[in-house]
């Protein structure tokens, strides 16, 4: 049925009239769709293609930047065009100055029920468009020092993000893996784009045939579930599940444990992480920034739509199992992190376990819990986009320089990159007035709300561990040298590495938003708190009241 | 009852100085920041400038402070994190009013002691945001606020010990950081805890004020203990208690000089302090029920302390374990739980602040001149440097507790409240006092007297500016040997009031009282009848009775 759906939503072309201006006129089957809510999409999209086809006119080599330049724009127009639907969505009546008269107001669902949008999609695709801009700029210089350059990175990150967005609100199984898979295949190929470094094509390969195992696990799981309600929309499988108490629900269990395993997959949780550490090492940096960024918020987003959402009835079974994960990736994501010697592999291990923080949240289940998961993501993309940024710089030509030895130093010749990496490094610590440790923070209060004790002890204990980690890296950085102590060569500011511009502008705001987010959390509380994730009934125009959407689940 | 006492405003300046206090050291941090690193001198004198005006903020705070006000004083609150009921709340009481002034005090002192061999703008940035940090943890009336400011002490000391320290600085900064982390682990669990479980923000919504969850009083038994717990494992690292003290043997010996007067003289305490503002005073009847256990490491931490100083090779070694020991009295009066002990320990914060701040700032010296800790590379210093021995010979009196000088006052006092609670700890305490005397005039004698061989001879006595950075801490030492009254009398009604709610919360719990006619010190009488109030009745029974364990 949502397959047909779909195939309608393809070749339909509505008049782009508000659902509500439509009354019985509508003759003709089909979806109707309200545009604006898919705008943000359609920028990105639509600016990818673009991007590509005019850079193929281009005759001779193209401007220094043009294209870091222009994906930078796709994503912040993207990002400017969610705050009209952020108002309506919240029921303002004004944004600024421009007067809006929210029509209709509150979370709605359009397309036929396909995709919905709620606060928790748009804060997700505002924070989707920030890594997407923070990772083309510091594409943009090591295209440059790595002789690759050219739009197709640029347009596979768009094209990505816009899987992501798709991911993000997507109200059906089917939309969902669509997302999902249009965000996986481009990042595929960003990991292998590396073509003169063995170990991204290994990456490249290593992602791609897991992915898309993954992915397999993820469809089969949607499969089951359809035959279990007999609906892929996440709102029918609601209703039905409170609906009904089938006697026999194992089909039911099976899917939804295969939808964990694909899910979990793309968080890198544990035990579903083995390909991260290669993966994030082979790929080259940027697109590991997006990677460890974009598209985890893109996957938590899917989460908590599936689980906090819409199985929410099924508590008690999804609940035990993201609860075991949490605790996995905390543990050992801190654990093997600490016995690497190479940055990149380190950071990917801590991703993982800030994915374990993440899950900690999500498992609290609480309006609360998916606050603290959006606090998270946002901070998140910030301090694991710059930390990449830096290894990225620190790279050097060939992206190999990644061991910690590379690091020992920089304080002397890089001061300022070192001041920014620790910034970075202190705040996934959780040190205080950093995001980092309000988003930490955020998470145990969920957790501690909703009563899991163990798993906030245990979250604290493992950031401990997680922070000799980067206490190791702080300490190549600003404690070695000859003049410290240590042997070895001194340092001097010839061995500056440069730093690209784009890559300067990323790592100055990501240190900045940093900063800014830690000394005034409200900032991002407000919105965090505003950005309720809901699933709502889709009523067909032809019924009649279409403003008048019923909410069937709050995540409450 | 409480909320009142606590909402009360006393005194108030014309600007708001506690937020001052905490900011300057802090602005003066970034500025040195701002400072191009060839410019070396600038942020010395950026840095004495921001860390001496708060130290004069601080005296002028004292000079305006209530006496005779019980409660928060100079109270500021601004919304931080609006949905969370988290404040930028600060005010002072006459418990952290000393350890106050103490930060303003050390911090300057330290400063003028000792200069950093490299990296001179790094070195006073992080010194100053330290300063910054005391102040605020000792200040704040938020939870998450004293939290945020106890977290952030560890980042300059780190810094401070790992690029600054000697030898193995690398290990003892990272054992410092992650062991005082692991420690606030538990401490922001409990912290977050305590504020979903009491919920006493305004509508039953979560609130991190500290004032509303006291006057609340929505834990059970069972949750105040586990929460207490909590907190208990992040102040006993801090402070540190035995078994909790491992990592500063080594924190001290690799810091520099101003790192281990600031670590010594401030930074252990935001463990007692802690003990005493986020233990005693929020649970009080968890601190009732583990008072026996805790009461006994102090005293275990006491001996422990003093007989593994006694042993040390390395003098700042055996100085730092001498700080287990001092600090062991601190924690053992402030869990006999009654206005005595409890006074004496935050007298004792501040006197061990003062004795062994200039312990260190002498040891600096040392350094300075020898390059050695090394008690076995020292001999007969008296002899090449009489200035320098006379005034270590003081400071080492009053660090052993020497009628006269100021460490005697809290120590008698912690004693004398100990041996009205628990008689026969503080009999095994008071050896604590003989093996003070052991180690640090054994320690004495074979580094200052005797003759000296080729090398100490050379040993040059002490600078005209280095005697007035001592000058100071002197006066304090003998002031608060002879008169502590002043400092007394200001500490005591809040103690008053700290213990006076734990004589209404706690059924099984009553301020034990001296004998009429006793010659002991006559503050506890009065001072805990003003308070007791209703309570009086019940509680002025004869002196045998004891604080039931």
């Amino acid at each position: 049925m949502s397959l047909a759906l779909l195939a309608q939503v393809t070749g339909a072309t509505q008049d782009p009239t508000p659902i509500t201006a439509i009354q019985d006129q509508v003759h003709v089957p089909g979806p109707d769709i309200y545009w604006p809510a898919l705008i943000p999409l359609l920028i990105l999209l639509v600016g990818g293609l673009l991007l590509l086809t005019f850079s193929s006119f281009l005759r001779k080599k193209a401007p220094r930047g043009i294209f870091a330049a222009a994906t930078v724009a796709i994503a912040v127009a993207s990002a400017l065009s969610v705050l009209p639907l952020w108002a309506q969505v919240q029921g303002w009546d004004k944004l600024l100055w421009w007067d809006i008269h929210p029509n209709p107001s509150g979370a709605y669902t359009t397309i036929g029920g396909m995709v919905g949008v709620d606060g928790f999609t748009l804060f997700v695709t505002i924070v989707i468009c920030a890594a997407v801009a923070l990772a083309a700029l510091l594409t943009d210089g090591y295209l440059r020092r790595e002789d690759m350059e050219g739009p197709e990175f640029y347009v596979l990150m768009l094209l990505s993000a816009a899987g992501g967005l798709i991911m993000a609100m997507g109200n059906d199984l089917i939309v969902v893996f669509i997302g999902l898979e249009t965000l996986s295949i481009a990042v595929y190929v960003l990991s292998g784009m590396h073509l003169r470094r063995i170990q991204s094509q290994e990456s490249g390969i290593k992602y791609f045939v897991l992915g898309a195992f993954s992915s397999a696990f993820f469809l089969y799981g949607i499969a089951l579930i359809y035959g279990a309600t007999g609906s892929t929309n996440l709102v029918h499988i609601k209703t039905f599940m409170s609906q009904t108490v089938p006697t026999q629900n194992g089909l039911l269990l099976i899917g939804l444990g295969l939808l964990v395993v694909g899910l979990a997959f793309k968080v890198s949780a544990v035990p579903f992480h083995a390909w991260s550490p290669d993966v994030y090492d082979g790929a080259p940096t940027p697109a590991v920034a997006w990677m460890a960024s974009g598209v985890k918020a893109a996957a938590f987003a899917g989460m908590i739509r599936i689980f906090v959402l819409t199985f929410s009835n099924y508590e008690a079974t999804w609940k035990p199992i993201v609860y075991a994960l949490a605790i996995a990736s905390m543990v050992v994501g801190a654990a093997l992190a600490v016995v690497q010697s190479n940055v990149k592999r380190m950071l990917a291990y801590s991703s993982i376990s800030h994915a374990g923080f993440i899950l900690m949240a999500v498992e609290a289940g609480s309006a609360q819990g998916n606050s603290a998961v959006l606090f998270y993501l946002a901070a998140y993309v910030f301090m694991v986009a710059g930390s990449f940024g830096i290894a990225t710089i620190v790279g050097r030509k060939g992206d190999g320089a990644h061991s910690l030895a590379d690091y020992k130093g920089l304080a002397r010749t890089n001061p300022e990159l070192a001041v920014a990496f620790t910034v970075l490094l202190l705040a996934q610590a959780g040190v205080p007035f950093t995001a980092g440790f309000f988003a930490k923070f955020y998470a145990v209060e969920a957790a501690v709300d909703a009563s899991s004790w163990p798993l906030a002890i245990i979250a604290m204990l493992s950031a401990v561990v997680s922070a000799f980690l980067y206490l190791r890296i702080i300490v190549a950085m600003f404690m070695s040298g000859a003049d410290d102590g240590d042997d070895g060569p001194v340092p001097t500011r010839a061995e500056r590495i440069p730093v690209p511009v784009g890559a300067g502008i990323a790592l100055t705001l990501c240190v900045v938003i940093t900063m800014v987010v830690g000394l005034f959390p409200n900032l991002l509380v407000d919105a965090a708190e505003k950005g309720q994730p809901a699933l709502v009934q889709y009523d067909s125009p032809s019924s009649g009241s279409a403003a008048a959407a019923g909410t069937t689940g709050t995540g409450q | 009852m409480t909320a009142a006492i606590l909402a009360s405003e006393g005194a108030s300046f014309g600007f708001p100085i506690l937020p001052a206090l905490v900011f300057v050291p802090m602005i003066g941090a970034i500025i040195i920041g701002l400072l191009p690193r060839s410019r070396p001198e600038v942020a010395r004198q950026v840095a004495i400038i921001a860390s001496l005006i708060t130290g004069v903020l601080s005296i002028a705070l004292l000079v305006d402070f209530d006496k005779g006000d019980d409660g928060f004083q100079f109270v500021v609150s601004q919304t931080w994190v609006s949905s969370l009921d988290i404040k930028f709340f600060l005010g002072v009481d006459g418990v952290s009013l000393f350890l106050v002034v103490l930060t303003g005090i050390l911090f300057p002192i330290a400063l003028f002691a000792a200069k950093p061999e490299h990296d001179a703008k790094g070195y006073y940035a992080w010194l100053t945001l330290l300063m910054g940090g005391c102040m605020g943890a000792f200040l704040s009336l938020d939870l998450f606020l004293f939290f945020l400011m106890f977290e952030i002490t560890l980042v300059p000391l780190y810094f401070l010990i790992g690029k600054w320290g000697h030898g193995r600085r690398v290990y003892a900064a990272t054992k410092f950081f992650l062991y005082t982390m692991a420690g606030s682990a538990f401490m922001l669990v409990s912290i977050v805890a305590l504020a979903v479980i009491a919920k006493a923000g305004d509508g039953g919504n979560v609130s991190f004020d500290f004032t509303k969850i006291i006057a609340s009083d929505n834990l059970a038994t069972s949750t105040g203990r586990w929460l207490f717990l909590g907190m208990a494992i992040a102040f006993a690292v801090k402070t540190p208690m035995f078994p909790f003290h491992t990592w500063l043997p080594d924190a001290h010996t690799e810091a520099p000089t101003a790192g281990s007067i600031d670590l010594a003289g401030i930074l252990l305490k935001l463990g007692t302090y802690g003990f005493l503002r986020f233990g005693l005073e929020l649970f009080p009847e968890a601190s009732v029920y583990f008072a026996p256990f805790l009461l006994t490491m102090a005293v275990i931490g006491i001996i422990y302390g003093g007989i593994v100083a006694a042993m040390q090779k390395n003098l700042k070694r055996l100085v730092a374990y001498s700080s287990v020991a001092h600090m062991g009295f601190a924690l053992m009066g402030l869990w006999a739980l009654n206005t005595q002990g409890v006074q004496g320990s935050v007298l004792q914060m501040v006197n061990h602040g003062i004795s062994t701040g200039a312990l260190f700032i002498l040891l600096g010296f040392l350094y300075s001149r020898r390059h050695t800790y090394e008690i076995k590379d020292l001999k007969g210093i008296a002899k090449s440097a009489p200035v320098f021995a006379g005034i270590f010979t003081v400071v080492m009196l009053s660090s052993i507790g020497l009628p006269g000088l100021n460490g005697f006052v809290s120590e008698f006092l912690t004693l004398l409240g100990t041996f009205i609670a628990h008689r026969w700890w503080a009999v095994v305490a008071a050896a604590g006092v003989i093996i003070a005397a052991l180690y640090l005039l054994w320690a004495y004698q074979r580094v200052f007297q005797g003759e000296p061989d080729e090398e100490n001879a050379k040993f040059p006595d002490l600078k005209l500016t280095e005697r007035l950075v001592m000058v100071p801490l002197l006066v304090l030492i003998v002031f608060l040997g002879v008169y502590p009254k002043p400092v007394l009398d200001r500490i005591e009604p809040s103690v008053n009031r700290i213990l006076g709610r734990m004589e209404v919360q706690v059924d099984r719990y009553h301020q034990p009282r001296t004998q009429g006619g006793s010659e002991l010190k006559d503050v506890p009488a009065e001072g805990a009848d003003s308070h007791g109030g209703g309570e009086n009745a019940a509680s002025s029974q004869p002196s045998s009775q004891e604080v039931a364990p």
